[in-house]
């Protein structure tokens, strides 16, 4: 009798350690992808005004500059799903690397004060998304094993936990990487 | 800055005359320690002889008291060797820095990096503190040790840190706190238990898995916010912090706390001290100087602390 009581309680023990484990790890999601969304938005209030400041020397890159706008009410809309978000970012992400190397061709761009600021700026915010985006994926890994890994997927299969999608780096943004040095 | 092979040149061309006078001087000091050595032991033997019963007692009294004769013996030669090696050496690499062969990194920086716990007696010397690139950077020897009292009331100490410790400015704006540790746990145990044990650690903060493989094996990352500790280490930085740790071939302690970095390099082993029993003009030691030297002055450039972000400039 007194046995099996234990081995009940050690069951109980474990099924709890368990859920809340996958809680914590779900919980941890939310939480970084809560700063994730932080820095983004920093980097969509940026938006209006490089346009601003590169459009009257920009002619041939209108489409593009119209792009990024259009990216940046989308993004702005309420409701959009987080994998919306992660989709937009990288829109975004690659369509600002294609302005920042446009403006190269534009000596006098270069040069405008406000414009440099605004792409050291940019430069900043984009480390901070890159930190905040590698945490957030390292967060997702970590849940993501725990919802496919013996013995919480059983648990988690339970809970109604599905894998989450991480920030994957698009190849056009490990070229800006290279750009963004020459401004170090 | 200059190179480690423009440093070797300065010191056997440059520091030449120097050294020369010097090793005259070694040699002298070296025939005096090993007679007075010799005649100190004898004594020792002497009295051990006639008053068998007290042995530990003696043998205690002999290191003890052999290590204070052998300090006060070479106490001038040091603070000879000092001021006309180790100083020129180090206004080489940048006449704007300060050195000081007596003084050490303050108590308060060291326990304010959250590296070690904090020790009951530190002491340390050959204290550099200066700007290069216009970064404040500044370093010293450093031995921090524990006092650890037995049941019968006796104290003994125990080393905490022994080596090179560096306080610099750091290129990015940080709020709150991240330490880099050298990984024992995940070598010793293999990564699912090292992992685990890791991110039991009570002592410090949330574990931060990096995802920088080769970083992973070598380090362990603590740090009071997940994004902020990869926003400091950035996948530049951790390659250059492993770059570092090979080159420096001992262990490091990095900690990113109040907009600084310190590094404490362990080499347990007091550095910058003069050889007595070898000569300054061989090419090992000479090295030895020379490399310390530049490694700790040369993270400047080495983890491109001068290239500033935007707001913080």
């Amino acid at each position: 009798m007194s046995t099996s009581l234990i081995v009940l309680i050690v069951i109980a023990l474990i099924l709890v350690l368990m859920y809340n484990s996958l809680v914590a790890k779900k919980n941890q999601v939310e939480n970084i992808f809560a700063s994730v969304d932080t820095v983004l938005k920093k980097r969509y209030d940026l938006i209006p005004n490089l346009v601003a400041a590169v459009s009257k020397y920009m002619e041939h890159e209108k489409s593009l500059l119209q792009e990024v706008t259009k990216l940046r009410a989308e993004a702005n809309k309420p409701n959009i799903s987080d994998e919306q978000k992660i989709a937009l970012d990288a829109k975004v992400s690659s369509a600002l690397g294609s302005i920042m190397i446009a403006v190269e061709n534009y000596p006098d761009l270069k040069a405008n004060e406000n414009v440099m600021h605004l792409q050291h700026t940019l430069h900043e915010v984009e480390e901070q998304i890159s930190a905040a985006r590698r945490a957030y994926n390292q967060a997702v890994t970590d849940y993501n094993n725990a919802i496919e890994m013996i013995p919480t997927n059983f648990m988690a299969s339970a809970m109604n936990y599905t894998r989450k999608q991480v920030f994957e780096i698009v190849e056009t943004e490990r070229k800006n990487v290279d750009v963004k040095e020459l401004f170090n | 800055m200059k190179s480690i092979s423009d440093l070797t040149d300065f010191y056997y061309k440059n520091l030449f005359p120097t050294l020369e006078k010097l090793e005259a001087d070694r040699k002298k000091l070296k025939e005096k320690v090993i007679i007075i050595g010799v005649i100190y032991t004898l004594i020792t033997a002497f009295i051990a002889y006639n008053l068998s019963g007290y042995l530990d007692f003696i043998l205690f009294a002999y290191i003890a008291l052999g290590a204070i004769i052998y300090k006060f013996l070479v106490h001038d030669y040091t603070h000879e060797f000092k001021m006309s090696v180790i100083k020129p050496l180090v206004h080489a690499i940048d006449n704007s820095l300060l050195y000081s062969s007596k003084t050490h990194v303050s108590e308060y920086l060291f326990n304010h990096s959250d590296l070690f716990s904090k020790p009951d007696r530190m002491s340390g010397n050959d204290y550099v503190k200066g700007k290069i690139d216009d970064i404040n950077i500044q370093f010293s020897d450093i031995h921090a040790e524990k006092r650890n009292r037995n049941s019968k009331g006796k104290d003994s100490w125990s080393t905490i840190f022994k080596g090179l410790f560096i306080i610099s400015e750091f290129n990015k704006k940080f709020q709150g706190q991240t330490v880099v540790l050298p990984d024992t746990a995940q070598n010793t145990f293999g990564n699912i238990i090292g992992n685990w044990l890791q991110s039991k650690n009570m002592a410090r903060d949330e574990l931060v898995k990096m995802d920088d493989p080769e970083f992973e094996k070598e380090f362990v990352v603590y740090s009071t916010n997940q994004v902020e500790a990869r926003y400091i280490l950035s996948s530049s930085l951790m390659k250059k912090l492993l770059a570092f740790k090979h080159k420096s071939k001992h262990p490091v302690h990095i900690s990113f706390i109040g907009g600084q970095i310190h590094m404490a390099i362990e080499y347990n082993k007091d550095l910058f001290e003069p050889a007595i029993f070898s000569s300054l003009l061989e090419y090992k030691v000479a090295m030895e100087y020379v490399k310390t030297l530049h490694l700790a002055i040369g993270i400047v450039q080495e983890l491109k602390l001068n290239q500033k972000l935007w707001s913080k400039k």
